[in-house]
């Protein structure tokens, strides 16, 4: 943690008025003692809101839809008068120096907190032009990757009543950018699992399930192929298991686990796994509760936190026609709110979009509706205005 | 295209299988004698035992079997935990050399699930990629598993590939892959289906990522038509799709090797507890017969006896108790062997 932040964070517990609902985890503690921090403590302290009380997040808008939702994004936090400022930084995906991307992780070291649209990896660049959003995962160390996909009593899907958590490790696994051709034809791919990283995800599974109040954890895996791999991953899971005697741990086969998602998915409760069955099972949730415009994620680190749209699509098909869904992206912003602690502001966009979701019905396209982004947008904003307690003209 | 022997029967290689392996099998070997289907089977076992030099090999008369007939039929193989030979699916792979899995997923009508109409293939290079088995601990607690991609394996599942959509009237192939991650790798694979993709111009060639496959999967699968790609998305996507229609119960398979050798198998487990009580479902091991037939040419059979078993499930008078009926095994086969007979 940077000593800027540990030296405001210090102030902030020495200050009375400084808890509210994390009160009873604070220590008092002087300047001198600064060991006696607790973890906890470290863990939950959002970024401090510098000047006037307002936050100050970066914003990088990406490509295809991104840019747009953003836009949408920051229409809805003015109009809610939302203390948060935009810092935006681009970043040109067509370029290949690194120096954009390395601009936005400054940014966000300086900032805490972003909200991402998806940078688009164009595969027919050279290997050698790594994918600009798993620089950023990795350069923070952003090790979780979190997915709520609940049913949504408004959108029309095959199966209802879906609430699983998905926690997916977001730094190591297949995702280790290692790669080598050794004899010409034959080229090897690494996939790395850890001790370190595979106890640090599991522990943050489990304690995210007992914070929501959940009862079983399902890692995913495919330990009778990978037996060394995969065999770590699931030892590690079942070590920090056996400290959280509350909760049910089990395990499932990753292909039996999509088999299982697609008949029966009302049977998955909180689910843990590597990176790259996290990407099939995230995606295959996100498909079962309406698609990829419905979704947020988030992805945290043990400094920074960064909001995109859980699937992360770059959307280019739809970019600039005024169809895309907005709520996968407003929904990462109230995400966003609720780590910045401004629980009020977020509760109340969130309340807005679910209303325009589920009452109103006023859907895109994606989700079998006719109304188009600005319209949906427009309608959140209206609701907003009629709930809220202030609002700039509409 | 295998042509027709001696008398114009052609032999099959049928390995039973264990648990409800051979009570299926008989099933399928009656309601091929009422179809008049022109197949002579030769029942083999291909328990593993361990051959000169200590390696395990399958016997010697099932693999002299298998390279003389070149077409094989298999029930579920029980892999025993303790038992020292590894899995029976990979020694067969392995001897043969079974290169590329083929599971055609068709929605049942009559057997309900949430998703209609699928209609898609899933092509998947069965001998490298993330199942390599090549794993190392670096360090304590580093652990690094090798994903080998090759161009030769590469081009050979992709020309299969194609092969197999010109020779089913399939309008598409897509592959599959994460080639924005994997940038060397799935990039070689990609390259490769692009490469063979050329020479086929009348197949529809697109190429789309392993988690929008997944997205669209599962919002609608009748978008996808053939797809190809590598060792560990090919397992989790055939299964995905195995889960669309209805599970393995009724889920086909097929192996292509080189040198022409095929074996078509059904791939749900052994079921030891309700071995030989005759109520095991024979239609995953039916409907990879089916496949066998359509692979030997012999069209007219292979959609004789489809019928005839879509028909009786359809019909829901003697189902399984897997399918949600309570006949025996041997009701839900006469039932089927009638209708053959009546569609003649």
């Amino acid at each position: 943690m940077a000593a800027h932040s540990a030296v405001l964070s210090m102030s902030k517990i020495i200050n009375p008025f400084w808890g509210g609902r994390l009160g009873n985890t604070v220590k008092c503690c002087t300047l001198s003692s600064m060991q006696l921090i607790t973890y906890e403590m470290l863990m939950l302290q959002p970024p401090p809101a510098k000047y006037g009380g307002r936050h100050t997040v970066t914003l990088i808008p990406g490509d295809g839809i991104g840019p747009e939702l953003l836009n949408h994004v920051k229409e809805v936090f003015r109009f809610s008068c939302v203390p948060v400022d935009f810092e935006v930084v681009h970043v040109n995906s067509a370029l290949e120096s690194e120096d954009d991307i390395n601009n936005a992780i400054t940014a966000i070291r300086r900032n805490g907190v972003a909200l991402k649209g998806n940078i688009e990896t164009n595969h027919t660049m050279a290997p050698s032009v790594k994918s600009r959003n798993n620089l950023l995962r990795t350069s923070l160390d952003l090790y979780a990757n979190v997915m709520h996909c609940q049913s949504l009593p408004g959108v029309q899907t095959r199966h209802k009543n879906i609430d699983i958590m998905i926690i997916r490790e977001n730094t190591e696994g297949e995702y280790s950018s290692l790669e080598h051709e050794s004899v010409s034809g034959v080229v090897e791919c690494l996939k790395i699992i850890t001790r370190n990283n595979s106890l640090r995800i599991a522990d943050y599974a489990f304690r995210l399930a007992r914070e929501k109040g959940r009862s079983r954890v399902t890692a995913v895996h495919k330990a009778n192929i990978m037996k060394l791999g995969d065999g770590l991953f699931l030892q590690c899971c079942r070590e920090v298991a056996s400290g959280y005697p509350d909760i049910t741990f089990d395990s499932m086969i990753v292909d039996n686990t999509t088999m299982q998602l697609v008949s029966k998915p009302q049977q998955f409760d909180v689910m843990v796994m590597p990176n790259l069955y996290g990407n099939v099972v995230s995606n295959v949730c996100a498909g079962l509760v309406g698609g990829p415009g419905l979704v947020p994620g988030a992805n945290y680190g043990r400094d920074y936190a960064v909001f995109e749209t859980a699937t992360r699509n770059t959307g280019k098909s739809i970019a600039g026609r005024n169809i895309a869904n907005p709520t996968a992206m407003l929904l990462a912003g109230c995400m966003m709110l609720d780590h910045l602690r401004l629980y009020d502001y977020a509760s109340m966009i969130r309340n807005a979009i679910l209303t325009t979701m589920n009452e109103t019905r006023l859907h895109t396209a994606d989700i079998g509706g006719q109304g188009t982004t600005s319209e949906v947008v427009q309608s959140i904003m209206r609701n907003i205005q009629s709930k809220g307690p202030l609002t700039t003209d509409l | 295209i295998v042509g027709l022997g001696w008398f114009g029967m052609q032999t099959v290689t049928l390995i039973p299988g264990d648990g409800i392996g051979p009570e299926i099998s008989s099933a399928v070997m009656k309601i091929f004698e009422a179809a008049k289907a022109p197949i002579r089977w030769e029942e083999r076992n291909v328990t593993a035992i361990k051959g000169p030099g200590g390696r395990w090999m399958i016997p010697p008369d099932a693999k002299e079997s298998m390279d003389r007939n070149k077409i094989g039929l298999k029930g579920p193989l029980k892999t025993p935990i303790a038992a020292g030979h590894p899995s029976m699916n990979l020694l067969l792979r392995k001897t043969f050399d079974l290169y590329a899995n083929v599971r055609p997923c068709i929605s049942i009508e009559g057997y309900k699930t949430p998703y209609t109409n699928v209609d898609l293939v899933t092509i998947r290079e069965n001998t490298e990629g993330e199942y390599s088995g090549i794993e190392h601990v670096i360090v304590e607690g580093v652990v690094q598993s090798i994903k080998l991609i090759t161009e030769d394996a590469s081009r050979r599942i992709a020309e299969y590939a194609f092969e197999y959509a010109r020779n089913n009237q399939r309008s598409s192939v897509t592959a599959v892959h994460k080639a924005n991650i994997m940038r060397m790798s799935d990039g070689l694979f990609l390259r490769k289906c692009r490469e063979v993709a050329e020479g086929y111009k009348d197949i529809k060639f697109t190429e789309m990522y392993l988690d929008t496959v997944c997205l669209n999967m599962v919002q609608d699968p009748t978008q996808f038509d053939v797809l190809v790609m590598p060792n560990l998305y090919g397992d989790i996507l055939s299964d995905l799709c195995a889960g669309l229609i209805g599970g393995l119960g009724v889920t086909p398979s097929g192996n292509i090797g080189a040198n022409g050798v095929a074996i078509f198998e059904s791939v749900h487990g052994t079921a030891p507890d309700i071995a030989g009580l005759d109520m095991a479902n024979p239609t995953a091991l039916l409907l990879s017969a089916v496949m066998m037939l359509r692979h030997m040419g012999l069209h007219d059979y292979g959609n004789k006896i489809q019928t005839a078993c879509f028909d009786t499930i359809r019909d829901k008078k003697v189902l399984t108790k897997d399918l949600g009926g309570n006949s025996k095994c041997s009701e839900f086969t006469a039932d089927i062997c009638r209708r053959i007979q009546d569609l003649d």
